[in-house]
């Protein structure tokens, strides 16, 4: 492989993970927190909020994984090489 | 496509990471990923044993397994019936189901079943879902199921969703179609590979007893995931079906 597009692929792999995981990061903390706000303002709702919000987290989560599979595509089965 | 064997450390005999590399099938032109092939044999093999034996014999209060399978299939109806609605579940909880019971199995028989004792030449056994081909195959089924669903139930009227609220959105709406299964395979695939490559370089670091608590995150999240797909696959067949002009409370 061309030295030049090893460099170039395992920056851009790095930056897709990096960067694909702060939005997701705000955002589960945000909703995280709204959960904790929301149990503690109705602990007998507890069981339903908690599973709204691992799906949610889970719906979130899969944004960072993306950028994870343009980085593993990147490192593994580089088009470009 | 040359791989780049970035990852091909074998320092310890214990702990070994291969990425990318497959045993190959070779069926007339066609190349077969053979190790995606076995584990998923394995797993449905398992799951047709298990219900097999869980209904052979049913009791009117049951034990063991039959309570499990009863257990499992309450569990698949309330994800079918949340989404899906009352009237129109039953048509759709065969195809949820077995999404579920499939993805579920698969995720679990990578992290709990000891694949990687069985030797087999190329590539290393692993969950089927780690393997981009089969969440991709799953959620082109998906696919198909939510527009037959659509054709099913209001013909060539189910394309008045593309233009329902506006035609100004209707390459959206298009365009939709064609992220809904590449989010829902990158999302499963991403999942999986990335929990089996977390356990794999944790174990390669130190192989006794640290990897253990990452290893019950991925049992903990490969769960989810399998109810993620579930869920988003009865969520997009209730959309078909019911469009987007026609709210109502269920």
């Amino acid at each position: 492989m061309d030295p030049l597009v090893a460099a170039a692929s395992v920056i851009g792999a790095g930056l897709a993970v990096g960067l694909g995981a702060i939005g997701p990061g705000v955002g589960q903390g945000t909703a995280s927190g709204q959960a904790v706000a929301g149990i503690a303002r109705q602990p007998e709702a507890e069981g339903k909020i908690r599973a709204t919000l691992l799906l949610t987290l889970a719906f979130m989560e899969s944004l960072t994984i993306y950028g994870l599979v343009i980085a593993l595509v990147l490192l593994f089965a580089n088009p470009f090489a | 496509m040359k791989m780049l064997s970035l990852l091909h450390f074998d320092v310890l005999p214990l702990a070994k990471l291969e990425v990318g590399h497959h045993f190959y099938w070779h069926l007339g032109g066609l190349k077969l990923h053979g190790q995606v092939f076995l584990t998923s044999w394995v797993v449905i093999g398992l799951l047709l044993v298990a219900s097999l034996l869980a209904t052979r014999n049913p009791q009117r209060v049951p034990q063991g397994l039959q309570n499990l399978m009863e257990y499992v299939f309450e569990f698949i109806r309330d994800i079918a019936k949340a989404q899906l609605g009352e009237k129109e579940y039953r048509a759709w909880l065969p195809f949820v189901g077995t999404l579920f019971l499939f993805i579920f199995v698969s995720n679990w028989s990578g992290a709990l079943l000891p694949w990687r004792v069985i030797e087999i030449p190329g590539g290393e056994l692993a969950a089927p879902t780690g393997d981009i081909n089969t969440t991709v195959a799953l959620a082109l089924l998906t696919s198909l199921a939510y527009f037959y669903a659509g054709f099913k139930k209001r013909g060539l009227g189910y394309f008045a969703k593309y233009v329902e609220p506006t035609p100004i959105l209707l390459p959206i709406a298009i365009l939709e179609d064609f992220t809904k299964p590449l989010s829902l395979s990158f999302r499963l695939f991403g999942n999986i590979l990335a929990d089996e490559l977390v356990v794999a370089v944790l174990v390669l670091l130190v192989p006794l007893f640290i990897p253990l608590p990452v290893m019950m995150l991925g049992l903990f999240t490969s769960a989810i995931q399998a109810l993620v797909f579930a869920t988003l696959a009865a969520a997009y067949i209730h959309e078909a079906l019911e469009g987007h002009g026609e709210e109502e409370a269920h």
